[in-house]
């Protein structure tokens, strides 16, 4: 019996080694280490991003200038927007300047510029109140893309900086926002406003434009269908190529990377065309829920049935002990 | 025709007409195991178990599963886990079962190695056992690619690009294999033949051969010590259980096997229903796209170790120890020089040999998954296969040297 005992503390020894080692030490060494910062914004890691391409164009002496510009630019950015978010907004005068928001960002809006404005009727609680004044400011800065525009206000929303000018309106329509359009939104609400103008869902039977109706004709069908290609040409042509689907990222990234990633695409896919989205911690449990929904409906299934067929096979062990028992009798 | 007397009970009417209680004899009551082997011994059984877990919970997976490359990722991923009752239960049996029959055959064939269960007329058990692995990694392969993911996709192009024979440049052979230039239509479905028919097929026939080289050695034991068998059952027969060296196959011994599949089956259904990550690659989980190579390309766990022989070697050198580490376990039986079937611990050197080899094994393993860029692991990993060969180079020798016991 002691030996036994031994042996098998030496096998599973051996095997959980073997576990450690193809698991958590390999990923470990696969995957370059990134720190969440917890859904806020304050530019760090923008800044950090931008001061290590500085000292890597001094290295190479190339574009040293640009570089320089760029980090300068990105602190003087984050620290207005810092600035900017202890300022007492009121959210009655923000009122007007919303309703400049609401020129684009209508129901049944169509494309922009690349992709369809989202609807802002859950915004206040789905992004990060710091995130929101630097959208405001400046869309390209504040979703950490602005490598891609020659002038920031090319941005397809980089128009926004000139209608609503001052530092206390960008507070004002900020807490409009935060105490008007902050009520408790469904996940896929979540999903629909942070992510389904760039992403696809097909295991949930939606797309750039929204959930794909029942035909009843063919006809219909196959021309709705064109229309969502147009669609995703324009999106394809505005980011370069075409968002993935998300029907089962879930379960094809770690949790660490999706948390990570959507707080700063670039911290994980350098050069990335897709933006921050500015999500708070509240909105970004909501999309991850709405993911873990559609790519891995059984979750809820799995912890219900679980424990029962873990206890099952433990009576099933306890009985058959007692039958080897039974059976060795007088056999030692 | 013979004389068929009226059976009184349904027994003897099957009796009669299949011998029913001889098979019961010869493959039960009087198959006789030795006493002293320990849970060790129930790993073969517990094999088979899992084969037959891969059996049934591919059969319900077969029945949503369409073999094309539009539809063969979104049938695993969407139909079967989201759309068919419990599809995701024996999707997930039939992933943590592949993955952990690995485990099980690796601590089955190292215990035949610690207890030098291969020699002196188990030579057949070994071999036959050697080709059920050679099955196991090709249904494991096969299977690999049916979700038709990022990985089924690259390992299936690394893999099969292998057959190029390095410099010899047999592009004509891969092509022969995939039935097209790159994966695609032709290459799916014929896995999916091998999967679901010729490599099952094959791992059945392989196990009846696999227990038929059993019966006339019988198993090993602890000590490796020879027993008379006709003496120790005559002795048990007799009714003195205590002191005969056997024991029947059933229900003896077999209530041993039973009470350690139970253990087993907490561990096993612990992981699918809480761990089961380990055994489907978040890799696999985005569809194949034959325009974006994946940063990592590796294979499941239970393959990094010949990988890893594969790599730090140039392309030639490296395809010729790869070829030999697929095959040098065959040779185990005939490169054991030692005439003692005895446990590791009692054999000298060949305890040392056995522990290194095991040790190598994991080395290579955790090396073989990890990207070939950093200079230290990649050294590490060609110290590793290069003392790999050393340790096959070293065996004839020193068994040779070992003394009779
Ligand atoms: C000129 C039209 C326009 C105006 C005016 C405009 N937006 Fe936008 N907005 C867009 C477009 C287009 C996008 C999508 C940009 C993208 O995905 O790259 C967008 C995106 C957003 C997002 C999502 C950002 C993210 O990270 O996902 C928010 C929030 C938002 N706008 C808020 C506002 C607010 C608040 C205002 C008013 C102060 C406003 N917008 C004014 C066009 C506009
Ligand atoms: C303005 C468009 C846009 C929005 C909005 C957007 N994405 Fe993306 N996303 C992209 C693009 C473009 C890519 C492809 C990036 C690449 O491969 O460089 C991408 C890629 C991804 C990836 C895959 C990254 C990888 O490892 O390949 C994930 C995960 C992702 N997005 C999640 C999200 C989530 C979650 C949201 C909503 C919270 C979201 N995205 C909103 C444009 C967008
Ligand atoms: C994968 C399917 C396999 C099944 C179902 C299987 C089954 C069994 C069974 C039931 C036994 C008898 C009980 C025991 O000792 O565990 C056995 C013994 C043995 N098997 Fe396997 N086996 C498999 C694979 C292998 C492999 C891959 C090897 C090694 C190359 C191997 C080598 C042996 C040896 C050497 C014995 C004899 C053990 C002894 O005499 O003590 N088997 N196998």
């Amino acid at each position: 019996m002691n030996k036994e005992l031994k042996i098998f503390g030496v096998v599973t020894f051996f095997t959980l080694f073997l576990y450690w080692g193809v698991e958590p030490f390999a990923h470990s060494q696969m995957h370059k280490h990134v720190e969440s910062h917890g859904f806020t914004y304050d530019g760090t890691a923008d800044i950090k991003e931008a001061e290590a391409k500085l000292a890597a164009a001094k290295e190479s002496g190339n574009k040293v200038e640009k570089a320089e510009a760029t980090a300068k630019a990105k602190k003087e950015f984050w620290a207005n927007v810092v600035k900017i978010s202890k300022l007492k907004g009121d959210p009655v005068a923000g009122e007007a300047g919303f309703a400049m928001c609401a020129g684009c960002h209508m129901d049944g809006a169509m494309n922009m510029g690349g992709v369809i404005p989202p609807s802002l009727n859950h915004a206040g609680s789905l992004y990060d109140k710091n995130y929101l004044i630097a959208l405001i400011k400046n869309p390209a800065m504040a979703g950490n893309v602005d490598h891609k525009y020659k002038d920031t206000s090319m941005h397809p929303m980089g128009s926004v900086s000139s209608m609503i000018t001052t530092d206390q309106d960008v507070a004002n329509v900020v807490a409009y926002l935060k105490a008007n359009k902050a009520g408790e939104l469904t996940t896929k609400e979540a999903f629909t406003e942070a992510c389904e103008r760039c992403h696809a869902m097909r295991y949930a039977k939606t797309t750039q434009l929204g959930d794909t109706p029942k035909f009843k004709y063919k006809k219909d069908e196959l021309k709705h269908q064109v229309k969502i290609l147009e669609e995703q040409d324009l999106v394809k042509a505005y980011m370069g190529k075409l968002p993935p689907d998300l029907s089962i990222i879930i379960r094809a990234r770690s949790e660490h990377f999706l948390e990570t990633f959507v707080e700063n695409p670039q911290s994980q896919l350098a050069g990335t065309s897709m933006p921050r989205v500015g999500l708070s911690h509240e909105g970004y449990e909501k999309v991850k829920e709405y993911l873990t929904e559609i790519g891995d409906p059984s979750k809820p299934a799995r912890e219900a049935i679980g424990p029962w067929v873990i206890l099952f096979f433990i009576i099933f062990t306890g009985l058959a002990f007692l039958w080897k028992k039974e059976k060795w009798n007088g056999h030692h | 025709m013979a004389n068929f007397e009226k059976a009184n009970s349904f027994n003897q009417w099957m009796d009669q007409r299949l011998g029913v209680n001889t098979i019961k004899k010869v493959m039960q009551t009087e198959y006789w195991i030795p006493k002293n082997i320990n849970f060790l011994w129930a790993m073969g059984m517990i094999l088979a178990a899992t084969f037959g877990l891969l059996l049934i919970s591919g059969i319900f997976l077969l029945m949503y599963y369409k073999p094309d490359v539009n539809l063969a990722f979104d049938s695993v991923n969407y139909i079967i886990m989201s759309e068919v009752g419990y599809g995701w239960l024996w999707r997930h049996v039939h992933g943590v079962a592949a993955s952990v029959v690995f485990l099980v055959i690796y601590i089955h064939m190292f215990t035949g190695i610690y207890y030098g269960s291969y020699k002196k007329g188990r030579e057949l058990i070994w071999l036959s056992g050697m080709l059920l692995f050679v099955t196991f990694s090709a249904e494991a392969f096969s299977g690999y690619m049916l979700p038709w993911g990022q990985m089924s996709y690259w390992a299936g192009m690394v893999i099969t690009n292998l057959f190029s024979g390095g410099s010899l440049e047999a592009y004509g052979l891969v092509e022969w294999i995939r039935g097209d230039y790159v994966p695609g239509d032709a290459f799916l479905t014929r896995f999916f033949m091998l999967h679901v028919l010729l490599l099952p097929l094959a791992i059945i026939g392989l196990i009846v051969l696999h227990f038929g080289t059993l019966r006339l050695p019988h198993v090993n034991n602890q000590d490796g010590e020879e027993i008379d068998y006709e003496e120790a059952a005559e002795l048990y027969k007799s009714g003195n259980h205590k002191d005969s060296k056997v024991i029947p196959f059933s229900p003896v011994f077999l209530s041993k096997d039973i009470f350690v599949m139970g253990v087993y089956f907490i561990l096993f259904f612990y992981l699918v229903f809480y761990n089961f990550q380990f055994a489907m690659d978040p890799v696999n989980f985005d569809p194949a796209d034959g325009l974006k190579t994946p940063a990592h390309i590796y294979p499941e766990w239970y393959f990094l170790w010949s990988y890893e022989i594969l790599r730090p070697f140039s392309k030639d050198l490296g395809l010729v120890a790869f070829g030999i580490a697929q095959v040098i376990f065959f040779a185990l039986p005939f490169l054991d020089r030692s005439p003692n079937v005895a446990p590791a611990s009692k054999r000298g050197l060949f305890h040392i040999w056995f522990w290194l080899m095991l040790l190598d094994i994991l080395v290579l393993t955790f090396m073989g998954k990890l990207p070939p860029t950093d200079a230290l692991f990649a050294n590490i990993g060609l110290v590793a296969a290069l003392t790999f060969f050393a340790l096959w180079i070293a065996l004839p020798i020193i068994t040779k040297l070992e003394k009779k016991l």
